[in-house]
């Protein structure tokens, strides 16, 4: 399914913020992929089921929920992390600032994956 | 037990000035009129702490004295062609002033994380000028509030009743005396309360206001519906935004990330140019992180630029796009990296992070996070308006001095001293003394 992707503050991310970048908190904020309830309903998606985000930067699979705060069919929020940055394209087109909000995206339902931690993910990133 | 009043909350750009902290056997154990995200860092700001200096050594972290760890970050500083100093809106403006000093000695690029949030902004303004003022004034006066893709209800969670919808000011009394519109592509919580709410389509901000300025110069937009919103509505808010006697726009990053950015802005500029012809009206971005706009200020005043300040070539330069820290990274320019109270491995786009995790890092940080567990030098520092005292900026432009209201862990210094220790060094290895 094709969708625009917004990513955002969220409460729980903000106070994962403070509560540390290793807690609980910010982990289920950041990996959190809130969707409208129809999308996840042609996807086949339970609340907190594995969904595949695919961007022009990579993919990455978080678990999809039923958005916090409402969101129209064809777009979903992620709440800003080092989870979601792993799709985001670091071109700037002149600005100095990437988009992080508008983002063409492919959404699929997908397999159960133990998602990393916040450490672990940067880690990944180097090999 | 002892309760501080009037404490300064180091959290958002609102900063919040009325906090009461009581404080227990050096302890946080209680705030007053905070909200959940000043609850959160006054109550928990000691999980997670870095309390000793540590240098990595075959791949570890090891603990070492003060010193020997400035000494080993100012020789990676030194020996870098083009380093990175970045972060900065999380400290004081006090301490922002000696980054700079350090950028300046060391010919490097000093850029903040406004370069990530509202960096558009700051650049638009610069280019273009803004009406703006105080939130004092947006309280006492302000009878129409826009929050344009911006959620206050998530982002600055006192804001609506401190200064704008909620707040009793002096000729504006409360939420009966105010309108409360909200423009965003979700219907947000802050949506939700609105009087007008508009959903507008992704990226497609600029369009928006093109055909609200439109209408507010009473011309004919020839088509039915422009981003996502019927025609007869934008005229309508045109006509509320023109009918009102004191008119506020706050707007978020959904202007700036999304497509169009500093575009976005001048956007939102000229529209409020158009509407100061026909009542009152002034425009502010909803800042975050506690001194970002300071940040911003203490760069400007000093180098002529708000963010992404190059001093490669000796004097102070700046191109977003060129100069700014993402760029800079995703091009593999930097050879080193001073981080002072940021995380960017976890706010930066994958390439730009993997860029930042090849340098060798210097973290100045009271928190532990993923880019101090990174980094080759960790210095733990005291937190800005907790632990010590320091001057921050309100996202109104108006400076606050930051209380201290518990002692930081011993051994554990302020940034502002700690970045003057490293900018010694530094000095005195390149004097080659």
């Amino acid at each position: 399914m094709k969708a625009i992707l917004v990513t955002g503050r969220s409460l729980s991310q903000g106070m994962g913020l403070e509560l540390g970048k290793f807690s609980e908190t910010y982990y289920r904020s950041g990996t959190a992929c809130e969707m409208n309830p129809e999308d996840m309903e042609e996807l086949g998606l339970e609340s907190g089921g594995f969904v595949k985000v695919t961007s022009d930067g990579g993919d990455v699979v978080l678990r999809a929920v039923e958005a916090v705060e409402e969101v129209p069919p064809g777009i979903i929020f992620i709440p800003y992390g080092p989870w979601v940055n792993l799709i985001m394209r670091s071109e700037t087109h002149g600005t100095g600032m990437p988009s992080y909000k508008g983002i063409d995206v492919e959404v699929e339902a997908a397999e159960a994956i133990d998602i990393p931690g916040a450490k672990d993910l940067i880690e990944f990133t180097r090999r | 037990m002892e309760t501080v009043t009037s404490v300064v909350c180091p959290f958002c750009g609102c900063l919040c000035d009325d906090l009461e902290v009581t404080v227990q056997d050096g302890r946080v154990v209680n705030i007053e009129k905070g909200c959940a995200y000043s609850l959160t860092k006054f109550l928990n700001y000691h999980e997670e702490r870095l309390t000793e200096p540590m240098v990595k050594k075959k791949g570890e972290h090891v603990a070492v004295g003060l010193d020997e760890a400035v000494e080993r970050a100012a020789q990676i500083l030194v020996k870098a062609i083009y380093p990175v100093l970045y972060g900065w809106s999380s400290t004081s403006s006090e301490a922002q002033c000696i980054g700079i000093e350090l950028a300046e000695e060391l010919g490097g690029v000093i850029d903040n994380t406004s370069t990530v949030c509202h960096g558009p902004t700051v650049e638009a303004f610069q280019e273009m000028g803004h009406a703006g003022c105080t939130l004092g004034q947006v309280k006492h006066r302000a009878d129409l509030v826009i929050y344009w893709a911006s959620n206050p209800l998530q982002s600055h969670l006192r804001h609506m009743s401190r200064y704008t919808i909620g707040a009793a000011g002096r000729w504006r009394k409360g939420r009966d005396d105010r309108t409360l519109v909200v423009v965003d592509v979700r219907k947000t919580y802050t949506a939700r309360v609105a009087d007008y709410f508009v959903q507008v389509e992704p990226n497609a901000d600029y369009e928006l206001m093109s055909a609200l300025r439109m209408a507010v110069m009473h011309e004919e937009i020839e088509q039915e519906v422009v981003a996502g919103v019927p025609v007869e509505h934008i005229e309508e808010l045109a006509d509320l935004m023109i009918g009102c006697e004191f008119g506020v726009l706050f707007y978020g990053l959904g202007l700036t990330m999304s497509s169009g950015k500093n575009r976005n802005l001048d956007a939102a500029i000229s529209m409020v140019r158009d509407l100061n012809s026909r009542t009152k009206f002034v425009m502010m971005p909803m800042r975050g992180h506690f001194n970002v706009s300071g940040a911003n200020k203490t760069l400007l005043w000093q180098t002529g630029y708000p963010f992404a300040v190059d001093f490669s070539h000796g004097y102070p330069r700046y191109n977003p796009g060129v100069t700014s820290a993402v760029d800079i990274l995703y091009r593999d320019e930097s050879d080193a990296a001073l981080i002072v109270s940021s995380d960017p491995l976890t706010n930066f786009p994958r390439e730009a992070a993997e860029s930042l995790a090849r340098d060798p890092m210097i973290v100045v940080d009271p928190h532990r996070t993923v880019t101090a567990e990174m980094a080759d030098v960790v210095i733990p520092s005291a937190y800005v308006g907790i632990e010590c005292e320091g001057t921050a900026y309100r996202m109104d432009g108006v400076p606050l001095k930051m209380r201290k209201v518990v002692e930081p862990p011993d051994g554990c210094f302020s940034d502002e001293e700690i970045l003057r220790r490293i900018l010694e060094e530094v000095r005195r290895l390149k004097g080659g003394k």
